[in-house]
């Protein structure tokens, strides 16, 4: 049993002293490979007297287990401290920037553009689009504007030598669909619209979006509320209304809205004109073989750019359209 | 409309202050466009009349004045042209404060003691500048306070009308607005008829009744026509914004401010024989009282006597027979004019005059004799005369009537959502001047004369709104039920279109759709381009025909801006001339990118590289992609002029072509001063909106082979073609296929190159035996050889 002890202390000492997993390994095959010295040990169980095998054999089967035991501890250990390094080693400045292209950005307009118009959807408005050359008809007469009325010089008018014209409104879509369809109508439409006009406030093109809505029972009420719903959901806060009267030619009664603007310069929010709106003329409706006594309707039209301006702090107007990677970079 | 808060007040009475009242008519839609002062801030400026000028001893443009302040002499050293003796103007005498806070001080001027100061309109901030002194009345009390002669402690409101309220364009219109919108009084002026002195008449002959109905006239004899206006009128003109030049046409425009009426004095010694209303005659021309010759045309209304044009009927008066100095004798017209025949015309001659502005709009069609009754009145008051008898030419038939009009209270609460009663409503058409008859369901409503606005129950429903106040009427917020929408899935939005591109890295454009025609040729796109009457300027006069021009501009801008890697999309309408006379021009939703430099910005972490086409063409297929289905064909082509020869295709799907991409032609990136690579593409957004629903099929659970092929063909064969041969002879089996080598050079002939493909084949329902596999493979190979001339790598 002496020797027995002898060798466990041995193979424990070299365990310990096992400098790498092969020197750990050489050990585990020096004491119980097929021909270490543990090894050795059991073979030689057979040529005891019966009586003294039982306990030499587990006296012999403890040493064993102890070894394995401490080469799995040492092992472990070590597998650890190599992990560890390895670790240590591939370690890296997270601050450096990710790999790969940069992201690019909608046009501040479109996002405008698209926030209105799933505002909108929400509310029910499905979107109608229609052609932005347009004729007269359209653009004009359907809508009530007698030929050379002075509310046409309100309307600084492309036109085409055939006499077709660039739609300064989106309102010709309010007709196409109306001659489409019948009530109940609940459309927007979102597009471009063109005047001849530039300077700061002024491009000769800019972005409407352009809402109807015709259905029995529909009041003045219902367009003030869909309006302030409108404007509290696009600028996520109650904002304040107001509606003058104004005079669009398609709409009766018609008015201006304001919203209450803080410039957030310390001064006092002032009234800021956002949008036109109206209450369907029933010359529009009845021109398009709808019954004005049945159905009533309101539509309203918004300019895209003055909302995107507003919301984004954007100071010229002009800036929209001039493409710079600069300013469009911003809007990402 | 610029007017006199005080005028105003003359009219109707009110005690509100201009802020009030100028918040009041905003929100009863006259808006206030812009408050003034009436004057500037001055004190202590009195009235002085000059009682001697002389020449000053030491300086040729002064003179040295004796002044009479009423109170008295001061020794004032003046330079202005008109300092004269018996002149009476504002005096500031020493302490008095001039606008800016400019204190008079007693001075010397070249040696001559000079004690206060003689003041002109411009210095005095009642012009916008002045000739000379200011020159009041010979009677002007001598020491009164200038402010408190002239009354100067006015407000003036500039009312931006819109084109449906002309009846606002008047002192006494606005007044009945004010008079509802403000619940207050209206102060009816009333309009003495002034008897004949001389029966002096014109023969007036309405040639066209329709367009001209109503024609009153008058003469009047022995004018002193340099007799001067009275300064409250000079006062009430220029708080319109109107100068005074001489008392005829003083007292013209003070009645059209007044009561809104146009009117027109003729020199009577001009005019040959009788008046006659009638249409131009082709040909015909007019020197017009600004000096421009008119060439007239049939649709034109003229005044004309028996030798032709006198002047344009509403529009503009001509320079023959107009009034000066020496007129003594005058005949007036107040005429009314159908708005439609005056419409649209000032234009063509480049002319806006407050007669034409009023006319066109449309004027009240019984206030011609109360006008003209009230200018000879005026005119005789100042300048003496005899006047005739009032001359009426009209057609009773042709002049417009106002009508009675429905307005059911129900109507108002249905199309305004209110509760109103009747007695929220009859006082407003009250103070409106209408007259108004009750029936069993509301009212028949005339509208006043000038009313023109008001046709139908509608336009009384927004005058009983408005006045009542849009914001004190009630307001519902959306409730109830809303239709689900629907949400085509067969057709991908243009919004995913969009996102998809911004993922790639590309920043959206938006251009102006019109473009110069110069520009389209550029590119070889100019053909159909639909050219603007009235482009806005000369590099704007085309509508665009593609987006690519636009974007080149714009990618040109940007590296003017120091950017060396730029993406830009934009996704918009684009036009063409129809090829069809007389059809509509044909517009197309097109989605367009452009993209240079290197194919990813500079970083630490990986080599850039300039970018090629395979790189835009990866980005537009991960667009394409949104489709679900891979049938987006790219045919090589030569056809576009645009585009590098060797690395241009057309997008082709089935057999329609829906775009193309490829490098853009070096002598074309040269127009446009662009100095790099430029890869782009441009393809109908609609076409390629289209797609199918997803089909799901069942999934192998088997497992797949990969075989790899290295094969030489010729650098013509496509690896379309490729791909086609070898789906073809493979089949259904066929799971995958890509190619991962292509090589040229060394090794390979050279007019061929080499391909690595890989051939991914699976099984539904078995696992592959490798002798299928091997035969599939043996096929394919054998198919390569004989369709396209390939041979494996080595062999």
């Amino acid at each position: 049993m002496d020797s027995l002890n002898k060798i466990l202390d041995a193979a424990l000492a070299g365990i310990d002293a096992a400098a790498d997993l092969k020197a750990l390994d050489d050990i585990r095959v020096e004491y119980m490979g097929k021909k270490g010295q543990i090894t050795a040990l059991l073979k030689s169980l057979g040529g005891m007297p019966p009586e003294q095998r039982k306990t030499a054999g587990q006296a012999i089967n403890q040493a064993k287990q102890a070894v394995q035991t401490a080469i799995n501890t040492r092992r472990a250990g070590m597998e650890k401290a190599a992990l560890d390094t390895r670790l240590a080693d591939e370690s890296i400045d997270v601050s450096l920037p990710g790999r790969g292209v940069e992201r690019g950005g909608l046009h501040p307009v479109t996002h405008t553009m698209e926030r209105i118009t799933e505002i909108f959807s929400r509310l029910g408005f499905s979107v109608a689009t229609g052609p932005e050359i347009e004729d007269d008809e359209h653009n004009f007469e359907a809508l009530n504007f007698p030929a050379h009325h002075p509310a046409r010089a309100m309307h600084d008018t492309f036109y085409f030598p055939d006499g077709r014209l660039l739609r300064t409104h989106t309102s010709p879509v309010q007709v196409r669909v109306m001659k489409q369809q019948q009530p109940p109508l609940r459309i927007i439409a979102p597009g471009k619209v063109y005047r001849s006009d530039s300077d700061m406030t002024h491009t000769p093109m800019f972005h409407q979006v352009e809402g109807l809505l015709v259905d029995k029972d529909v009041t003045f009420a219902d367009l003030k509320g869909v309006l302030q719903e409108f404007v509290n959901a696009f600028f996520e806060e109650e904002l304040a209304i107001r509606l003058r009267p104004s005079y669009f030619p398609f709409t009766e009664p018609s008015a201006e809205v304001d919203v209450a603007w803080d410039k957030g310069d310390g001064s006092e929010p002032g009234w800021l004109e956002v949008l036109g709106c109206g209450m369907v003329h029933p010359n529009v409706l009845k021109g398009l073989g709808i019954d004005p006594e049945v159905y009533t309707g309101y539509a309203f039209g918004l300019g895209v750019e003055r909302f995107a301006m507003l919301r984004y702090g954007v100071k010229d107007l002009r800036q929209f359209f001039e493409n710079d990677l600069q300013f469009l970079g911003q809007f990402r | 409309m610029q007017f006199s808060v005080n005028w105003l007040k003359q009219w109707v009475n009110i005690s509100d202050t201009p802020e009030q009242l100028s918040e009041q008519l905003t929100m009863a839609g006259l808006e206030v466009d812009a408050t003034a002062a009436a004057a500037a801030e001055f004190s202590g400026i009195i009235v002085g009349k000059i009682l001697s000028a002389e020449p000053h001893p030491d300086a040729d443009k002064l003179q040295v004045c004796e002044v009479d302040s009423g109170n008295g002499l001061f020794q004032i050293v003046c330079g202005a042209p008109n300092a004269r003796a018996g002149l009476v103007a504002p005096l500031a005498v020493v302490g008095a404060v001039l606008p800016g806070d400019f204190v008079i001080k007693k001075a010397a001027l070249r040696g001559v003691e000079s004690n206060g100061m003689l003041c002109s309109s411009k210095e005095l901030g009642l012009a916008e500048d002045a000739g000379g002194l200011m020159e009041l009345p010979h009677n002007a009390p001598l020491g009164t306070d200038l402010r408190e002669y002239l009354q100067l402690e006015d407000t003036l409101l500039e009312l931006d009308l819109t084109p449906n309220r002309a009846d606002c364009l008047s002192i006494r219109g606005i007044a009945r607005d004010v008079s509802a919108v403000c619940g207050a009084d209206f102060i009816p002026h009333e309009i003495s008829a002034v008897a004949a002195t001389t029966e002096r008449l014109i023969d007036v002959e309405l040639e066209d009744p329709a367009a001209c109905p109503r024609y009153i006239g008058r003469v009047i004899e022995g004018l002193d026509a340099s007799a001067e206006t009275p300064i409250w009128m000079i006062e009430k003109l220029r708080r319109s914004g109107v100068r005074s030049l001489g008392p005829l046409v003083d007292v013209t425009n003070f009645v059209l401010l007044e009561l809104g009426q146009p009117m027109h004095a003729f020199d009577l010694d001009k005019i040959t024989g009788g008046i006659v209303v009638r249409r131009a005659a082709v040909g015909e021309k007019l020197v017009l009282l600004d000096g421009s010759e008119a060439e007239l045309d049939s649709d034109l209304l003229l005044i004309a006597d028996d030798n032709g044009p006198l002047a344009l009927a509403g529009i503009m008066g001509g320079e023959a027979s107009a009034c000066d100095d020496d007129t003594s004798n005058i005949f007036l017209e107040s005429a009314f004019f159908d708005p439609a025949v005056i419409m649209g015309k000032s234009r063509r001659f480049g002319l806006h005059t407050d007669s034409s502005h009023r006319f066109e709009r449309g004027v009240d069609p019984e206030a011609q004799v109360e006008a003209i009754e009230r200018a000879t009145g005026l005119l005789l008051e100042i300048c003496g005369g005899k006047p005739g008898p009032v001359i009426v030419a009209e057609s009773p038939v042709n002049i417009p009537q106002r009508h009675p009009v429905t307005l059911r209270l129900a109507r108002i609460n249905k199309v305004l959502g209110s509760s109103l009663q009747a007695d929220d409503v009859e006082p407003i058409l009250q103070r409106l001047g209408f007259t108004i008859e009750t029936t069993a369901e509301g009212w028949n409503i005339t509208p006043a004369g000038a009313r023109f606005d008001i046709e139908i129950e509608e336009d009384l429903i927004e005058e009983v709104a408005r006045v009542y106040g849009y914001n004190n009427l009630p307001t519902r917020m959306p409730a109830g039920s809303i239709p689900a929408p629907i949400l085509p899935e067969r057709e991908i939005s243009l919004r995913r279109m969009r996102q998809a591109m911004v993922a790639n890295g590309y920043s959206e454009a938006i251009n102006y759709s019109f473009i110069e025609h110069k520009v389209l040729n550029a590119v070889g796109q100019g053909d159909r381009a639909y050219a603007l009457v009235n482009p806005l300027s000369a590099d704007m006069d085309v509508m665009r025909t593609n987006l690519l021009a636009g974007l080149l501009m714009n990618l040109d801008s940007n590296q003017r801006r120091q950017r060396e890697r730029i993406h830009m999309f934009e996704l918009g309408n684009v036009f063409a001339a129809s090829t069809r006379k007389g059809a509509a021009p044909e517009q197309t939703l097109r989605l367009a990118a452009v993209a240079s430099g290197s194919v990813v910005p500079e970083q630490w972490a990986e080599k850039s590289r300039p970018m090629d086409f395979f790189d835009i063409k990866g980005d537009l297929q991960r667009v394409l992609a949104l489709r679900g289905q891979d049938d987006v064909e790219f045919v090589s082509t030569n056809e576009y002029a645009w585009l590098h020869p060797g690395q241009a295709a057309k997008l082709v799907i089935n057999t329609e072509t829906i775009g193309w991409i490829g490098a853009v032609h070096p002598q074309v990136l040269k127009q446009f001063k662009i100095n790099s690579d430029v890869f782009a593409f441009e393809l109908n957004a609609q076409n390629a909106q289209k797609r199918e629903l997803p089909l799901a099929k069942n999934i192998s659970r088997y497992p797949a082979i990969r075989r790899d092929l290295a094969i030489v063909v010729s650098e013509t064969v496509s690896y379309a073609e490729i791909m086609r041969v070898i789906r073809n002879t493979a089949g259904d089996l066929l799971a995958d296929l890509g190619v991962f080598d292509v090589y040229q050079g060394e090794g390979v002939e050279k007019t061929c190159k080499s391909l690595a493909i890989s051939l991914i084949l699976q099984d539904v329902s078995s696992t592959l035996k490798d002798e299928i596999v091997d035969s599939i493979i043996i096929d394919v190979i054998s198919a390569l050889e004989a369709q396209l001339g390939a041979r494996l790598r080595g062999k």
